[in-house]
């Protein structure tokens, strides 16, 4: 029970990468690639119909955190205090920047929603990689099982680290880079003329900067945390994960090179699924390790809710994410298609 | 720099802020279900573009309250950690619930309701409108079921170490204060969406502009008030007043201002509670009607404050004035909208300006009824955030220390601050615009062409 809980978790949190990842990219590419009103309007009106729906799946991993994982939530949330709360006012600015502008029909206005929406989903995707990246790092848990962060300390990675030190700064990177071309990918398929060439040549330009930080990650990741192979080489298997993230990579060159969006959109959701599957298999069963002492980590063991609620939980859980997905498959094939450039009406009108 | 108190004020300033919009999009999204309904029987494309402007108005709305609602759910964990470590596994299920049953249905058909008119079918627009109803109401329900849970604690035992198992998942969805508390809930947020929609009408009568839709805001808004408004004092409030007094007993008597236990007691008009004296001065009573209220006869005894310790008195005066003002509140819509309703029967209320004015002025009140109805719930609860189980000073993030909490406080009250502003320039835009624009021309258009 508590390895499928592990799992479900994992599987929200990748889904909204996943997901949200498209809606961030698009808005980190925003002011670069749109440069007149009618291709800004274009790039919001790709995300505007999904983008809500999206981010439901990061409400919905956070609940599935509380009620599942209660210390794991109690703890994380409380001692990431500083960053979430920074997430959270982010996510206030690039909410109002995607669905406002179109209530206002004004240079200045339109202007300004579209700095909110670029400046927070930028700022967004790098702080979600420094905290995948903190959760890989660990943090200095107290015997009660709680901690606190400062943003940074001596950006080293010490026993007392800061939100920001070296490894999570190269985390939010490899994640900005990863969803804005991931973003990239998706305004190909949705746009068509300039907007889809500028999105292209994007994706391909920073494809090489993708790979070397995936290889530096994994690098600075085992150099910092050599434990974390103990699971792949229990299970040789998992050995499998970084092969398929390194044919999705090569899959991205590939595709992007035959000029085929879809497929190269669906290689970056892979790399994605993957990488983050992989962290998840080194991690099991940690949820949050400590820098100081491994009998302090939190685990699937320490921190999970009562059977009744779980089994209880996985009914109605798998119910409504099926119907969700129900919803999900209806949505993004009512809105299919490529959003056209010009016309006076639309989305973001 | 006390850290409890700056974290009960942050959820306090963040949760108060946040349930102005929800109030008004769970009440709008009846009212354009209404509308949508009225659309497909008569086949007057009025109820069309009335809808399509308050789906506007509704969607600026949602996006304020799904910005400032995300900040909701995470603050159990960053500033309540010790309390969501113990009760994430029962209350954290309707959390859950609520994304993955309400939330997820609610942001899928609102995009399909709002910019998908143009491919569907009037029906199928009809059933966009009707699943953002039903993702809303049920969002509401979950909610209150994780509240109601922390006023009355049911289907849970309690471990050793302090932390609450759920025991029975039917029991904790149908916990009787929640059924009860969420019909009072959902009935308020009608009579705000009734106020909203109704004192819109007035405003655009009173400006003499887009008339007729003035007039249908005003007929579906005072018909939605008038039944709603009833149904706030009876049955749901006073249900929910007598499901009080018999489980938060000391939270009743600070409410009513009753300092002692009193067979027949009376009831407080208006008065202001002196704590230190135990009396209400100034006092304007009716005799008898307290007791017959909570307990049906005008001679059962109902409990004082002098009954309970004061280590488990909430905050009186805050509380008194709370429920009071909400009470009120709720007394002035009944008047105001029973006289529109007969008004309205009587074919005056178009011409009545007098009452225009009233029902245009009374805009504000349901939200100021609302949040004091909250404060109520909430302080009186106090001191616990588990009714009878779990302190308030319990619960906090003993490791996130005063100043990070102010610091993230003054960030919300300035984030806030400019929400707020948008806000009403972004509403004083739309109703400058009017419900007169035409399908195609801005919205309710797929963004969708070339395939």
């Amino acid at each position: 029970m508590l390895f499928i809980w592990f799992w479900l978790v994992a599987a929200m949190i990748t889904a909204y990468v996943m997901l949200d990842g498209f809606d961030l990219g698009a808005g980190i590419l925003h002011l670069w690639i749109a440069k007149t009103d009618a291709e800004r309007r274009t790039v919001i009106r790709t995300v505007g119909p999904v983008w809500d729906g999206n981010e439901v799946a990061l409400i919905a991993g956070g609940g599935t955190l509380f009620f599942a994982f209660p210390l794991l939530y109690a703890s994380g949330f409380s001692g990431f205090y500083l960053p979430l709360m920074i997430i959270l006012w982010l996510l206030v600015l690039r909410g109002i920047g995607i669905e406002l502008r179109m209530h206002l029909n004004s240079p200045v206005w339109r202007g300004f929603f579209d700095g909110c929406f670029a400046i927070s989903s930028f700022l967004l995707a790098l702080f979600y990689g420094v905290a995948l990246g903190n959760v890989i790092r660990g943090v200095p848990l107290q015997k009660d099982g709680y901690f606190f962060l400062p943003l940074w300390t001596d950006w080293r990675v010490g026993p007392e680290p800061g939100v920001l030190d070296w490894y999570t700064v190269i985390a939010g990177l490899i994640a900005l880079v990863a969803l804005t071309i991931h973003g990239a990918h998706y305004v190909a398929v949705k746009t068509s003329g300039d907007l889809n060439l500028r999105s292209r040549r994007l994706a391909s330009a920073f494809w090489l900067v993708l790979v070397l930080l995936t290889f530096i990650s994994l690098w600075s990741t085992l150099s910092i945390r050599p434990e974390l192979l103990a699971n792949y080489r229990r299970h040789t298997f998992l050995y499998g994960v970084p092969v398929i993230v390194a044919a999705s990579l090569a899959a991205m060159f590939v595709y992007r090179r035959k000029g085929n969006d879809k497929a190269a959109f669906l290689a970056s959701s892979a790399y994605l699924l993957f990488m983050l599957v992989g962290a998840a298999a080194a991690m099991y069963p940690n949820l949050l390790v400590s820098s100081t002492e491994p009998a302090l980590n939190i685990t699937v063991y320490n921190a999970a809710s009562g059977s009744y609620a779980l089994s209880i939980g996985l009914i109605f859980w798998s119910l409504g994410m099926l119907i969700a997905l129900g919803y999900f498959v209806f949505i993004y094939r009512m809105f299919k298609g490529k959003v056209s450039a010009g016309g006076g009406h639309g989305y973001a009108d | 720099m006390d850290m409890l108190l700056i974290h009960r004020l942050h959820f306090a300033f963040t949760i108060t802020f946040h349930y102005l919009f929800p109030q008004l999009t769970m009440g709008l999204a009846l009212l354009i279900v209404v509308l949508k309904t009225l659309a497909l029987h008569t086949k007057n494309e009025i109820y069309n573009q009335a809808a399509r402007f308050w789906g506007r108005i509704f969607g600026i709305n949602f996006i304020l309250g799904v910005v400032t609602g995300i900040p909701m759910e995470f603050q159990f964990g960053t500033n309540w950690s010790q309390f969501s470590r113990g009760t994430g596994g029962v209350i954290g299920q309707p959390v859950v619930m609520e994304g993955v049953f309400a939330f997820f249905l609610e942001s899928a058909f609102l995009g399909l309701f709002l910019y998908g008119e143009k491919r569907l079918t009037p029906r199928g627009h009809w059933w966009a409108a009707f699943l953002v109803f039903v993702g809303s109401w049920l969002s509401g329900y979950f909610i209150i079921v994780a509240d109601a849970w922390m006023q009355h604690p049911v289907a849970f035992e309690r471990a050793p170490d302090g932390v609450f198992h759920l025991t029975s998942f039917w029991g904790l969805l149908s916990n009787p204060w929640a059924l009860i508390q969420y019909a009072h809930n959902m009935s308020g947020s009608v009579i705000t969406g009734a106020f909203v929609m109704a004192g819109l009408g007035a405003f655009y009568l009173l400006e003499e502009k887009f008339v007729e839709h003035a007039r249908v805001f005003l007929r579906v808004g005072v018909i939605a008030g008038v039944i709603f408004s009833i149904i706030q004092v009876f049955p749901t409030g006073d249900l929910h007043g007598k499901y009080m007094a018999r489980h938060q007993p000391v939270t009743t008597a600070a409410m009513e201002g009753l300092f002692k236990s009193e067979a027949g007691a009376p009831i407080v008009i208006l008065g202001q509670p002196d704590v230190e004296h135990q009396r209400i001065d100034n006092p304007l009573l009716v005799n008898k009607v307290l007791s017959f209220l909570t307990y049906g006869t005008t001679t059962a005894e109902v409990k004082g404050l002098d009954e309970f310790p004061k280590e488990v008195w909430p905050n009186i005066p805050l509380l008194y004035y709370s429920y009071h003002i909400m009470v009120g509140l709720g007394t002035i819509f009944v008047a105001v909208m029973v006289a529109a309703a007969f008004l309205l029967s009587w074919k005056r209320l178009y011409q009545a300006r007098w009452m225009l004015w009233i029902i245009l002025l009374s805009v504000p009140l349901p939200y100021i009824a609302n949040t004091a109805g909250w404060m109520t719930a909430e302080i009186g609860r106090q001191p616990w955030l588990v009714y009878g189980l779990l302190r308030t000073n319990e619960g906090y993030s003993k490791n996130v220390h005063a100043g990070n909490g102010l610091f993230t406080l003054l960030g919300f009250m300035g984030m806030y601050t400019m929400l707020a502003i948008l806000f009403l320039f972004l509403m004083n835009h739309e109703i400058a615009h009017g419900p007169e624009r035409e399908i195609g021309s801005t919205d309710a258009v797929l963004p969708i062409t070339v395939a």
